[in-house]
């Protein structure tokens, strides 16, 4: 992708992710978690509280915690698709993966083969590897978008038919669905996807970390990504 | 010349103070300001009457029980007569082919300029042979009325949504009036059945406006499907404080705490329960310490059971829910990972030296 990985052999290390994204990176991590715990007891609300309903306040927090959030979260996915714009090569990988590309299906193979056992040496990147491009673009990306837009919709039905939440998501997402309750339902059901990608993918950023011939976690701290040997760089397009 | 609304009154023995007042009454429950009060009452004097044949389908009649029962003394004698209820099998004294006949005969004298009101719905199997009305399939009856219909009214879940009769498996193909006559204008009023004040609302508003009310993109009244029961549940400080029923008959539940956790439907439910009320605004199934069980919303009887709150899903041949879906692909996930971090391990312990 990046016309760097062609000139040299032996590239010390590459500047990938800049500050922009890894902040958006890790302001979702807060986002997400934040919303997926509140998300949970708005569900299944904690057992009842004593005294007066004028002492607390419990779901109300919760509920304004989880649309703070979601604000952020959809707020963050904007500046986001704006960064694709501006942003270098490789804010653009997590919105267009190269579907088309013969190589690129081959580097999905060879990963697989790599989290199987079967190959004995994963490939060099200096963006995600292919494999993860298309976890990340159809995992998360169309997870997130679906939670955003169900989100609103279910947003939209508190704040009434006359906001704009409601005449811009609510108003056609909740007939496309049948009623709210299939809403909620569905909106459950995505969090639960996050929850498996967000295991499978903090799992396998320390596993690549030590394993893989490349740096992982640092690289979303820092942007670089250093290399652990000096062989040719695999790009996932022609 | 046919008689207007108020003669019909007047001649049924209704005060003109009576008439007034339910004019009033009207005004405020379609949330019109006090200046609209004499349009209603000019309307109702000077209008004819709209014919109305009213068509029973698949149905349990819960529709006419609850209209017959709209709150006002006044209304159910005035509603009766404001509009021209030509035909209605269950409240008409003809019977057989002069019952019949009398939907001909409003077709032909009245054609584009009547109401059709349908309550329940047409089963579509076996060419419709699972409702009759007058040795016809109820569909072939709903088809004919409403050709020359001005616009179409759908009363309840039934002629709205489907309701009972089409929940899965839906044996006899029920479906639901808009679905059938899909060229005229209809206005669904929800509920198993609507609220009474509703129905007449919504009568009087389309004869004093000669319109429908403001709809919403699923075609019910806005006026009064515009919030969820929950909105304006007078329990709502307790869903927000987080107080809860978490048993029936326990402590909470005689406090009367919110029944979110017992699969009270008001937080999905679009209706005006909880403002409105039911007889003559006594009370409505929240306050009776019942949760709502959603009746006005589409399909509310394939949502699993009316106690839970996360919805019943059955695609999987087990009965489930989202958490009991999503816990189980969490726990698979984690314990693929564990046994892949393993693996992981070992087979980088057994390569320890290669890399040097």
């Amino acid at each position: 992708m990046s016309s760097e990985s062609h000139i040299s052999h032996s590239e010390p290390a590459v500047y990938v992710y800049e500050a922009p994204l890894r902040l958006w990176h890790w302001i979702n991590a807060l986002a997400i978690t934040l919303l997926a715990l509140t998300g949970y007891f708005i569900a299944s609300p904690f057992p009842t509280l004593p005294g007066e309903a004028s002492d607390h306040f419990l779901m109300g927090y919760l509920r304004f915690t989880h649309f703070s959030a979601g604000y952020i979260l959809a707020i963050g996915l904007l500046f986001r698709l704006y960064w694709a714009v501006m942003g270098n090569a490789h804010a653009r990988q997590l919105f267009l993966p190269p579907l088309f590309s013969g190589r690129f299906w081959d580097g999905v193979w060879h990963e697989i083969k790599w989290y199987a056992f079967v190959a004995r040496e994963p490939r060099k990147y200096e963006g995600h590897n292919p494999l993860a491009t298309l976890s990340m673009h159809f995992l998360f990306l169309w997870s997130v978008i679906f939670m955003i837009v169900t989100g609103f919709a279910l947003y939209g039905e508190g704040t009434g038919m006359d906001s704009w939440q409601f005449q811009w998501f609510s108003a056609w997402v909740i007939p496309l669905f049948g009623q709210s309750q299939d809403v909620h339902t569905w909106h459950h059901l995505v969090m639960w996807v996050l929850v498996c990608f967000i295991i499978v993918h903090v799992y396998v950023a320390i596993r690549e970390d030590i394993m893989s011939r490349q740096s992982m976690i640092s690289t979303m701290i820092s942007g670089w990504r250093m290399f652990k040997d000096n062989r040719r760089v695999d790009t996932d397009a022609e | 010349m046919t008689e207007s609304f108020y003669d019909v009154m007047r001649r049924q023995g209704i005060t003109r103070r009576s008439f007034l007042k339910f004019c009033t009454l009207t005004a405020s429950a379609l949330g019109l300001g006090p200046a609209f009060v004499p349009r209603i009452a000019e309307a109702m004097e000077t209008k004819p009457r709209i014919p109305v044949l009213w068509l029973h389908g698949l149905e349990c009649t819960c529709c006419s029980e609850s209209f017959i029962r709209s709150a006002h003394p006044l209304a159910k004698d005035v509603v009766l007569s404001m509009i021209s209820l030509d035909y209605d099998d269950t409240l008409m004294a003809s019977a057989g082919q002069q019952a019949e006949a009398i939907i001909e005969e409003t077709i032909d004298k009245y054609k584009g300029n009547y109401i059709v009101a349908v309550e329940g719905n047409p089963p579509l199997n076996e060419d419709g042979m699972y409702c009759i009305v007058g040795g016809k399939p109820f569909v072939e009856q709903l088809r004919h009325a409403s050709e020359h219909a001005k616009a179409i009214i759908s009363w309840g879940s039934c002629a709205s949504h489907g309701c009972v009769q089409a929940a899965h498996p839906n044996p006899t193909r029920a479906t639901p009036v808009h679905k059938v006559i899909t060229d005229k204008p209809i206005i669904k009023v929800p509920g198993c059945p609507p609220i009474a004040e509703v129905m007449t609302a919504v009568v009087t508003y389309i004869l004093t406006f000669e319109r429908f009310p403001e709809l919403d993109r699923q075609g019910r009244p806005k006026m009064f499907y515009s919030q969820r029961i929950h909105d304006k549940c007078y329990r709502r400080p307790h869903f927000d404080a987080g107080q809860f029923v978490e048993h029936w008959d326990d402590d909470s539940a005689r406090k009367g705490y919110c029944l979110y956790k017992m699969g009270c439907k008001g937080p999905t439910t679009y209706n005006a329960c909880s403002t409105i009320r039911w007889n003559a605004g006594t009370s409505f199934p929240i306050q009776s310490g019942h949760g709502c069980i959603g009746c006005s919303e589409e399909g509310f009887w394939d949502k699993g059971s009316f106690y839970d709150r996360l919805t019943t899903i059955n695609q999987f041949g087990i009965e489930s829910n989202a958490d009991r879906v999503g816990m189980t692909a969490a726990g698979v996930v984690g314990a693929a990972t564990a046994a892949h971090l393993a693996v992981s391990a070992i087979k980088r312990a057994q390569h320890k030296g290669d890399e040097k």
